[in-house]
C-alpha cells in the first residue's frame, strides 16, 4: 500500500490557530488518553516513575520565542502531530505496506498488523510525527482519530478528534481541506495559513494559522478636559460635571 | 541520527559482502576450497549484514513483509535485490567450489544484482529529504566505493584495490565536503519548521517534553565538531590511507589480511560518522540548529 | 493491494459515569468511561457549565492519577523518629481511637491546642463547621497563602472578587485586560473565554512580567516590573480622570462616590450618615441631603455640604495629582509613558465609544425603572500576580476602582459576578476566636472585619489565633495565614499548640515559605525531649513530602472513589447566569484500606461527641459524608446542595430529599438554578436579582448595596493608627497601618524592596497549565511533559553573566541561596527571573525514583522566601492588610556557576511509605 493514492476524496486535517493556542498541553494528554485505549496497541510508557521515563505521544506542544528587531519578543506555542501530508514520504518508504494513505479522506495510517517496526517512515517524516512503540514494536502516529470521526457509537457532536474536542481554547479545528467552504479552508484563507517545512515537499494537509500582529496598540492619547494646572481642581470638576 | 550498532553493522557488512559477491561474480574466478572460502565469506558478510538489519526491527518475524513494496520503497527493493543476488549467485558459487564449470553469464547477472543491492541500500539513505547530508549523490558513490573497495581487497585484487582505495578516499572527502553544507543548502530552518520565520528569529522557549522520546533518541544525535573532525581523520586513515600503504608495501596474504581488517575498522568509523553527523530536520523543532 | 478494512465504529466503553474532576480546583464535569469495571477513558462532560466538554492536560490524564503507585494504602502510625519515614500500618479503628485519644483531652481543657488547617479543600463548609464544633479558634484553609488579597480586595470594594467568583462577560466583551495570571482556578473557563474572544476578533491585553501561556496569546503585552501594578492602574485612572472619561452616571448611582466624607473630629474620614446610621447623598434636584437609596434621588458627585466633600472629589483630587501621571510612574513600572497613555485611551475608547445597549428592562433598588441595560465591553481579570505581593490588597482595590470608573462591573460586556456573589461585606460574618473548653466556638472562624472591635485579640492585644489572623499585624486576614501556622507553633508565638491536624496541604515542601527551615521546625525537639509540635495528624491521598512528617496518617481516597460536594455554602460552580453546585461520587470503589476524609471527619466528630455530629441515641448522626450532604441543614431548608430538595422540585430551599444524590448523578453530577433574564446584570442593584437570590436561599432578605470606593473599614483602622478610638495598635505597627489602611486605593513599594540594591532582580513562579502543584509529578503522562524546571533568565541578565545552555546559577536572597539550572527567555521583564512552581520534588517522594529529574534538576524557589520580614520582631512576610503571603516580593541576586547535574539544596531521600512505582497500570 505504499503507493500514494492519485487523489483522495477528502482531505481531512487540522487547522491549528497559533494566535489562540496557550500551550496548555490538554490536546497532548487527551490524545494519549484516547489512543491508549483506541486504535491499535496502547501507547506504552517505559520507566514511567523512574529517572528516565519515555513514552509514546502522538501530539506534542512546543513553545518558541520569536525576536524581531525593535519589537518586543513574542512567545508562540506550537502543537505538533502528523500533518497527513499529500505527498507523504513516510508512506512511500514503507517496505511492508503498513503505512498507507486512505483514499476516502487522506488520513495517513499504520496498519499495525503489517508493521515490522523498521522505523524508516519515522526517518522520512520531517515533522517527527511518528513514534515507535517500544512495547508493541510497531510504529504509532496520529490517526486523526479515525476511530472517532466516523464512530456511530459516539454522539454526532463527538465525532471529531479527541484533541479537538478537548482543546479548551478552541485553537484546533478539524475539517476537510478539499472543501473550500469548510471552516478549516475558510480559516486558512482568511488568516494566511502556513504549511510547515514547505521545502520538504510533503504538501502537508494540516495548516497553522499564524499569530496575529502583536503589540500594535496605538490609540492616540486622550485629550485632557482642560489644563488642570491653570484652571484648578474646581474648574476641572465643573467641566466634568457639565457632561453629566 | 542515532548511530545504532545494528545499522552500522548492517551497512558495513552487507556492503562488504555484496562487494565481494560482485567481484566474485565477474572479476575473480576462484575454484576449489579457495572458492569455498571466498564465496563463503561473501555470503557470510552479506547475510550477517542482512541479519543485523533485523535486530532493530520491532517485529523481525514479519520481516518477509518487507519484500512487498518494491514499487515505492527502497528498503523493499533492497530486500528483493539482496535475495535475488544471493539466490542467483548460488549456482555460480557452487560451480566455482565444486568445479561444475557453469558459464560466467550467471556471475555477471549476479554481480549486477549485487551492485543493484548496494545501490538500493544507499538509496534508503539518499532518498531521505529529511536528512540533507544523506540526500545527495555522494551517498551512493560512497556506498559503491566502500563495497567495491572491500570486495577488491577481500578477493585479493591488489592493484584494483589500490585504485579503489583512492576513489573511496575521494568519495569520503566529497561526502564530507558537500555534506557539511547540505543542511544550509536545503534551507530548512527553525523558521520554516515552525512557520514562524517571517516573524523574526525563532528559538526554543520551553521544550515540548522533558522526558526522552523515540524521535529524540533516534533522530537527534549531537556529535561535537572537534570530535567529528578527529574521527574523520581516523576514518580516512584507517579506511583508505593505511590499507593503501600496507598493500603498497606488500601483497602477501598477511598484508592483505591486515589491510582488510584496518579498512573495516575505518569503514565502521566512517559509517558511525555517517549516522552521527547526519542531522535530521526534526531537530529544528528542538532547537538543535538555528 | 487494497487498503485494509478497519473498524471505524469500535465500541468506546461499557458505561459512562459522570462526576466532577479533581485534578485541580476548577471542578470540571467529566465522563468516566468504564470498561470491564475499570476506568478506561476520561473526557469532558459537554453539558457541564464549567468546562462544556473540554478538559485540561491534568483532567485528561486523571486515569494516571487514580492509578498512581503513590496512592496511600492504609492508615499509618509513626514508629521511628519523626521525618524518618518509619511507619506501621494500623487499622482504621486503631487510627481513629488514637486520634480521639489525642484530641479529646484538648477539647475538654484547651481546644485552641488543636490547630486544624486544610489545603485546597473543597469542603470548607464541613471542615470549618467541624472545627467550630470542636471549639478551636485555629482553623483556616489555604486562602491565606493563596490569594486572599484578591478575595478581600474585591469583597471590601465591589462585594465580589476575581478568583473564581466572577468572570468577564465572555460573549460580549471586546477588550479584555489580564493582570498577573498564569492559569488560575478557573482554568478551563478562562481558556474557553479567551477562545471565544479571539474567535470574535476581540482584543486581549496581558499585564505580566512574563509572556507565556495566556500572555503569549495577548495582542499586547505590558511586561511590567513586579509589584508596581497598583501604580500603573492608578496612572490609568489619572489619565481617564484628566480626560473626563469616567462613567459619571454609574459612579453616582452605584457607588459611594457621591457620599460625603467627614472632614474633622473623631469621625474624621467616615462617611456622613443620618440619625438612623444611613449614609447621605446630596440630591442634584434639590441640593439637599437625601437617603442614598431613596426613590428618584440623583446623587450629586460634586456636592459640598457643610464643608464635607464627596468621595468622588477626594478620589479625583488624589489621582489627578502629578504623582500618578504616566511620566511619573513609567520608570518604576518599566513601561513607557506613551504606552500607558495609549492603554488608557484604548480603555476609554472601547468603554465609551463601543458601548452596547441590551434591550432588557430592569428596575433598580431605588425603584427606578430602566428601559435597557448599558454595557461597557471592557473587562478585567487578575490573580496572584497582583495579589501575592505585600501591596496586593490595595492593588486589587485599585483594579476594582479602575473597573468602577469605567462603569464596567456587572454590566453587559464587563465583569460579572457569580452566586453567591454579589454580597456586601456587611453580609459576611465577623471572625470568632474565643475558645471555651468543651464548647463550640461562638461562630465561624473566618469573616470580614469591619472595625478594630472585630479583631481576634485579647485585652492586651495578643492574637487569639495561632496564625495571628485578625490581629493588628494583618487585621483583615479573612482566610487566615496558613503559611504562619508551623513557624508560629514552633516559635510558641503567640502560644504553643499540642496537635497539628492537617488535610491536603504539602506543608513540608512546596506550600511553605522557607521550606528547609520548616522541615526542621517539624522535627525540632524542645528541652523536654518532646517535639516542639508534639503531635501531627495528616490526611493525604498520596505519598507526598508531608507524609513523612506526620505521626498519624489518615489515608484519603482519590477523587473517583468518594463523595464530595461542591456547595454554594463554599466555593460552588456558579456561572453569571446560574447558581450551581455539584458532587463527586464513587465511580469506582477503592482497592485499598482508605476512607474519604470527610466521612472520617464526621466519624471523629461523633466519637468526640461534637454537637451536630451525634445522634440522639449517642451514635453518629451521619453514616458518612453522603448522608451529611443530603441531610445536614445549615439553616432550615438550606443544606450543602441546592438542587432537588424537598419532594424533588425544590430549588435552594426545601427539606432534605433522600433521593437527592441520585438525582445529581442522573443529571451529570451538577445542578443549576438559572438567573432570570431581567436579573442577569446590575445584580447588586437589580431588584429582580435580589428577589431571586432570596428565593433560592442565597440571602434571607434583599441586600442591595453600593460599591465602596471609599472604604470605611479601612479608614477605621487607619484612624486607630492615627490615635483615634479606644482600641489602639501597638506602636511598631502604626506607620504601616496608616499607609496600608488607606480608605482610597493606594500604592506603596512592596516590602521585598527592603532587600536593597544587593538583590536587584525579582524572582517569581508561575503555575504550569499541565501540573497541579506537587501532585502532578506522580502522573506518568504529565511528568513526561514537565519533569524538571529551569530558572528563566531575561536576555540582559543572560548576556551580562555570560550564561550558556546547560549552565547552573547561584540564586541568593536575604534568606539563603539555591543553585539551579538556567534557561534563556526573551519575552521577559528585564529585571525578572522565574521558574515553574512546585516541579522540584524531594527524593523518593511520590513513589518516584530517587534519581528522578524532578528531584535532581528540579528545584523550589521557596527556600529563598522567608516567612518573616527582616528585623527583630517576627512580623509575617505578608500583606499588612490581609496577611496574604507575599510570595512574589522576593528579590534575588544571580551568579553563574557553570554546568552541574544536581540542584541545591539537595535533601536526603525520604523513606518510602509506598513502594517505588515500577510499571504503569
Ligand atoms: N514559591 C511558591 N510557592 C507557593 C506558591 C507560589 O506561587 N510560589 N503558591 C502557593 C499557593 S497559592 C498554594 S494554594 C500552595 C499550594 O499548596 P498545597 O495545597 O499544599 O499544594 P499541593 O501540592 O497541591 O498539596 C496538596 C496535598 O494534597 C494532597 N492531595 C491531593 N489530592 C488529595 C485528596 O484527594 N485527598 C487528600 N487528603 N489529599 C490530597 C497532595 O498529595 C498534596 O500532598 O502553594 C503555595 N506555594
Ligand atoms: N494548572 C494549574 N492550575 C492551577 C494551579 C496549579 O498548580 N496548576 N494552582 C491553583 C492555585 S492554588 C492558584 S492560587 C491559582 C493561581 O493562579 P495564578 O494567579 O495564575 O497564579 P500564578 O501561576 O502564581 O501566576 C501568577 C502570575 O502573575 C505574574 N506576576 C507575578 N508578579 C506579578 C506582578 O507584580 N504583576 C503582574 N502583573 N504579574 C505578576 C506571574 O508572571 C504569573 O504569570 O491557580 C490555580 N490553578
Ligand atoms: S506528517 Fe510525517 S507521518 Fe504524517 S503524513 Fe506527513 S510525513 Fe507522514
Ligand atoms: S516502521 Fe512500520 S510503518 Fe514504518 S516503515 Fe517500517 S514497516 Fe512501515
Ligand atoms: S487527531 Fe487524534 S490521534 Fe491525532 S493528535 Fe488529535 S487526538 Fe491525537
Ligand atoms: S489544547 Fe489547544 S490550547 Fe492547549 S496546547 Fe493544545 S492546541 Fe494549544
Ligand atoms: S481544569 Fe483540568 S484538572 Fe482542573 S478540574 Fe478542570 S479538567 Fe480537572
Ligand atoms: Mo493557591
Amino acid at each position: 500500500m505504499t503507493c500514494l493514492p492519485a487523489r483522495t476524496d477528502k482531505k481531512l486535517g487540522l487547522a491549528i490557530d497559533l494566535d489562540t493556542c496557550v500551550g496548555c498541553n490538554a490536546c497532548v494528554t487527551a490524545c494519549k488518553g484516547w489512543n491508549d485505549q483506541g486504535y491499535g496497541a496502547p501507547l506504552s510508557d517505559q520507566d514511567p516513575y523512574g529517572a528516565d521515563p519515555s513514552g509514546v505521544f502522538l501530539n506534542r506542544v512546543h513553545s518558541y520565542q520569536v525576536q524581531a528587531p525593535d519589537l518586543a519578543a513574542i512567545t508562540v506555542n506550537l502543537p505538533r502531530s502528523c500533518l497527513h501530508c499529500e505527498d507523504a514520504p513516510c508512506v512511500t518508504v514503507c517496505p511492508t505496506g503498513a503505512s498507507y494513505k486512505r483514499v476516502e479522506d487522506g488520513i495517513v495510517l499504520v496498519n499495525e498488523d503489517a508493521c515490522i517496526g523498521c522505523g524508516l517512515c519515522a526517518w522520512a517524516c520531517p515533522y517527527g510525527a511518528r513514534e515507535l512503540d517500544a512495547a508493541a514494536g510497531v510504529m504509532k502516529k496520529c490517526t486523526l482519530c479515525v476511530d472517532r470521526i466516523y464512530n456511530e457509537n459516539l454522539p454526532e457532536e463527538d465525532r471529531q478528534p479527541a484533541c479537538v474536542r478537548s482543546c479548551p481554547t478552541g485553537a484546533r479545528h478539524f475539517g476537510d481541506f478539499a472543501d473550500p467552504d469548510s471552516t478549516v479552508s475558510r480559516l486558512s484563507a482568511a488568516r494566511g495559513a502556513v504549511p510547515l517545512f514547505p521545502e520538504m515537499g510533503t504538501k502537508p494537509v494540516n495548516r497553522y494559522l499564524p499569530p496575529r500582529k502583536k503589540d500594535a496598540l496605538d490609540a492616540s492619547p486622550l485629550a485632557p478636559l482642560l489644563d488642570i494646572k491653570t484652571s484648578g481642581f474646581a474648574g476641572w470638576l465643573d467641566r466634568l460635571l457639565e457632561k453629566f | 541520527m542515532h548511530p545504532a550498532p545494528s545499522v552500522i553493522l548492517f551497512t558495513v557488512l552487507s556492503g562488504l559482502g555484496f562487494g565481494m559477491l560482485a567481484a566474485l561474480g565477474v572479476i575473480v574466478h576462484p575454484y576449489g576450497w579457495t572458492a569455498f572460502v571466498l564465496w563463503g565469506l561473501g555470503y557470510g558478510f552479506a547475510v550477517a549484514g542482512l541479519l543485523a538489519s533485523t535486530f532493530h526491527l520491532g517485529h523481525p518475524e514479519r520481516a518477509w513483509r518487507a519484500l512487498s513494496q518494491w514499487r515505492t520503497s527502497w528498503l523493499s527493493r533492497e530486500g528483493i535485490a539482496a535475495i535475488a543476488t544471493l539466490v542467483l549467485l548460488a549456482p555460480m558459487a557452487l560451480s566455482d567450489w565444486l568445479g561444475l564449470g557453469f558459464g560466467r553469464g550467471l556471475g555477471l547477472i549476479g554481480a549486477i544484482l549485487a551492485l543493484a543491492t548496494i545501490a538500493t541500500t544507499s538509496m534508503i539513505y539518499a532518498q531521505l529529504k529529511t536528512v540533507p547530508r544523506w540526500n545527495h549523490w555522494t551517498v551512493p558513490v560512497q556506498f559503491f566505493a566502500f563495497a567495491l573497495t572491500g570486495g577488491a581487497m577481500m578477493t585479493g585484487q591488489r592493484g584494483l584495490a589500490l585504485g579503489l582505495l583512492a576513489v573511496l578516499a575521494c568519495a569520503l572527502l566529497a561526502h564530507w565536503r558537500f555534506g557539511d553544507g547540505r543542511f544550509a543548502a536545503v534551507g530548512a530552518t527553525m523558521g520554516s519548521a515552525t512557520g514562524l520565520g517571517h516573524l523574526g528569529r525563532v528559538s526554543v522557549f520551553d521544550p515540548a517534553h522533558t522526558a526522552g522520546s523515540y524521535v529524540m533518541r533516534e533522530m537527534i544525535f549531537v556529535v561535537g565538531r572537534k570530535h567529528a573532525a578527529r574521527l574523520r581523520v581516523l576514518a580516512l586513515g584507517l579506511a583508505c590511507l593505511l590499507p593503501a600503504v600496507i598493500l603498497g608495501l606488500s601483497g602477501s596474504v598477511l598484508a592483505c589480511g591486515v589491510a582488510v581488517v584496518v579498512h573495516l575498522l575505518g569503514a565502521l568509523a566512517a559509517r558511525w560518522l555517517f549516522f552521527a553527523e547526519a542531522e535530521h530536520v526534526v531537530g529544528l523543532y528542538y532547537g538543535q540548529r538555528q | 493491494m487494497t487498503q485494509p478494512k478497519i473498524n471505524l465504529s469500535p465500541p468506546v466503553s461499557d458505561e459512562i459515569r459522570q462526576t466532577t474532576c479533581y485534578m485541580c480546583a476548577c471542578r470540571c464535569g467529566i465522563n468516566v468511561h468504564m470498561t470491564d469495571g475499570r476506568v478506561s477513558y476520561i473526557e469532558g462532560n459537554r453539558d457541564h457549565p464549567i468546562n462544556k466538554g473540554v478538559l485540561c492536560a491534568k483532567g485528561a490524564s486523571g486515569i494516571m492519577q487514580v492509578t498512581a503507585p503513590s496512592r496511600l494504602r492504609a492508615p499509618l502510625r509513626r514508629v521511628g523518629p519523626r521525618g524518618s519515614g518509619a511507619f506501621e500500618e494500623i487499622s482504621w479503628d486503631e487510627a481513629l481511637a488514637l486520634a480521639v485519644s489525642w484530641m479529646k483531652p484538648l477539647r475538654d481543657t484547651a481546644p485552641e491546642k488543636l490547630a486544624f488547617f486544610t489545603g485546597r479543600d473543597q469542603s470548607q463548609s464541613l471542615t470549618g463547621w467541624w472545627a467550630q464544633m470542636f471549639g478551636t479558634p485555629n482553623y483556616a484553609a489555604h486562602g491565606g497563602f493563596c490569594s486572599v488579597n484578591m478575595a478581600a480586595g474585591g469583597i471590601y470594594t465591589i462585594g465580589g472578587a476575581f478568583w473564581e467568583f466572577g468572570q468577564p462577560d465572555w460573549d460580549r466583551t471586546k477588550l479584555f485586560v489580564l493582570f498577573g495570571v498564569a492559569e488560575d482556578h478557573d482554568s478551563n473557563p478562562i481558556k474557553i473565554g479567551l477562545g471565544k474572544l479571539k474567535a470574535r476578533g476581540g482584543r486581549m491585553i496581558g499585564v505580566n512580567p512574563i509572556r507565556s501561556g495566556y500572555n503569549a496569546v495577548a495582542d499586547d503585552w505590558f511586561g511590567i516590573t513586579p509589584g508596581t501594578d497598583g501604580l500603573l492602574i492608578l496612572s490609568l485612572i489619572h489619565c481617564l480622570l484628566e480626560a473626563g472619561k469616567v462613567d459619571l452616571t454609574y459612579l453616582s448611582q452605584f457607588t459611594n462616590a457621591p457620599m460625603l466624607v467627614i472632614e474633622e473630629g473623631p469621625e474624621k474620614g467616615m462617611i456622613l450618615k443620618n440619625a438612623d446610621g444611613q449614609p447621605l447623598v446630596i440630591d442634584r434636584k434639590t441640593g439637599q441631603p437625601a437617603p442614598w437609596d431613596g426613590t428618584g434621588v440623583t446623587p450629586d458627585l460634586g456636592a459640598v455640604w457643610q464643608g464635607q466633600r464627596t468621595v468622588f472629589q477626594h478620589l479625583a483630587e488624589r489621582y489627578l495629582a502629578p504623582d500618578y501621571a504616566p511620566e511619573a510612574v513609567a520608570d518604576r513600572c518599566g513601561i513607557p509613558a506613551a504606552r500607558i497613555r495609549s492603554l488608557a485611551a484604548e480603555l476609554a475608547r472601547v468603554a465609551f465609544d463601543e458601548a452596547i445597549e441590551l434591550p432588557q428592562a430592569w428596575t433598580d433598588f431605588r425603584g427606578n425603572a430602566h428601559a435597557s441595560m448599558t454595557g461597557r465591553p471592557v473587562s478585567f481579570h487578575a490573580m496572584r500576580g497582583i495579589s501575592a505581593h505585600s501591596n496586593g490588597f490595595q492593588t486589587a482595590r485599585a483594579l476594582h476602582l479602575l473597573q468602577i470608573v469605567l462603569g464596567t462591573v456587572e454590566v453587559p460586556g464587563g465583569y460579572r459576578l457569580k452566586a453567591p456573589y454579589p454580597k456586601p461585606v456587611e453580609a459576611h460574618p465577623t471572625p470568632h476566636a474565643v475558645a471555651t473548653p468543651g464548647k463550640p466556638l461562638g461562630g465561624p472562624h473566618l469573616g470580614y472585619v469591619r472595625s478594630p472591635e472585630h479583631l481576634a485579640i485579647d485585652a492586651d492585644g495578643t492574637p487569639l489565633r495561632i496564625d495571628k489572623a485578625f490581629s493588628w499585624e494583618n487585621p483583615l486576614s479573612a482566610h487566615g495565614l496558613m503559611h504562619m501556622l508551623i513557624p508560629n507553633a514552633h516559635a510558641g508565638d503567640p502560644y504553643h499548640i499540642d496537635t497539628l491536624f492537617l488535610y491536603m496541604a504539602n506543608m513540608a515542601w512546596n506550600s511553605s515559605m522557607n521550606t528547609a527551615r520548616v522541615m526542621e521546625m517539624l522535627t525540632d525537639k524542645g528541652p523536654d525531649g518532646d517535639y516542639v509540635i508534639p503531635r501531627i495528624i495528616y490526611s493525604d491521598a498520596y505519598a507526598s513530602e508531608m507524609v513523612a512528617y506526620a505521626d498519624l496518617i489518615l489515608p484519603d481516597t482519590t477523587y473517583l472513589e468518594r463523595h464530595d460536594c461542591i456547595s454554594l455554602l463554599d466555593r460552588p460552580i456558579s456561572e453569571p447566569d446560574a447558581a450551581g453546585d455539584s458532587i463527586r461520587w464513587p465511580v469506582v470503589e477503592p482497592d485499598r484500606d482508605v476512607r474519604g476524609f470527610q466521612s472520617v471527619l464526621l466519624d471523629l466528630g461523633a466519637r468526640l461527641g461534637l454537637p451536630g455530629m451525634v445522634a440522639e441515641d449517642g451514635g453518629p448522626k451521619y453514616a458518612d459524608y453522603a448522608d451529611y450532604i443530603v441531610n445536614h441543614q445549615r439553616r432550615p431548608g438550606v443544606g450543602p446542595l441546592m438542587g432537588w430538595r424537598g419532594a424533588g422540585d425544590d430549588e435552594g430551599r426545601g427539606v432534605p430529599n433522600p433521593a437527592q444524590l441520585q438525582r445529581y448523578i442522573e443529571n451529570g453530577g451538577f445542578y443549576q438554578a438559572h438567573v432570570p433574564q431581567e436579573a442577569s446584570f446590575y445584580k447588586p442593584w437589580n431588584a429582580a436579582y435580589q428577589d431571586w437570590a432570596v428565593k433560592i436561599g442565597l440571602y434571607d432578605a434583599p441586600q442591595p448595596y453600593v460599591f465602596s470606593i471609599w472604604s470605611e473599614p479601612l479608614r477605621r483602622f487607619q484612624a486607630a493608627a492615627e490615635g483615634i478610638g479606644p482600641l489602639q495598635p501597638p506602636d511598631h505597627l502604626r506607620a504601616r497601618l496608616r499607609q496600608a489602611m488607606d480608605p482610597l486605593p493606594s500604592w506603596y513599594p512592596p516590602f521585598g524592596e527592603a532587600a536593597g540594591a544587593a538583590f536587584p532582580l525579582h524572582a517569581l513562579t508561575q503555575r504550569p497549565m499541565d501540573m497541579y502543584h506537587s501532585w502532578g509529578s506522580q502522573n506518568a503522562w504529565l511528568r513526561q511533559i514537565r519533569g524538571r524546571n529551569a530558572l528563566y533568565v531575561p536576555t540582559k541578565v543572560w548576556d551580562e553573566h555570560g550564561f550558556c545552555a546547560g549552565d547552573y546559577a547561584r540564586l541568593s536572597s536575604p534568606n539563603g541561596e539555591i543553585v539551579v539550572p538556567v534557561a534563556h527567555m526573551a519575552a521577559l521583564n528585564e529585571n525578572t527571573v522565574w521558574t515553574w512552581n512546585a516541579i522540584g520534588k524531594r527524593k523518593a517522594a511520590w513513589a518516584l525514583d530517587e534519581a528522578a529529574s524532578e528531584a535532581t534538576e528540579g528545584f523550589l524557589l521557596n527556600h529563598l522566601i522567608s516567612e518573616c520580614l527582616a528585623g527583630e520582631r517576627r512580623i509575617t512576610n505578608s500583606d499588612p492588610v490581609t496577611g496574604q503571603a507575599a510570595w512574589f516580593d522576593l528579590k534575588v541576586r544571580i551568579e553563574r556557576v557553570g554546568p552541574k547535574e544536581q540542584s541545591e539544596p539537595a535533601f536526603a531521600p525520604i523513606s518510602r511509605v509506598v513502594p517505588k512505582g515500577e510499571r504503569r497500570p
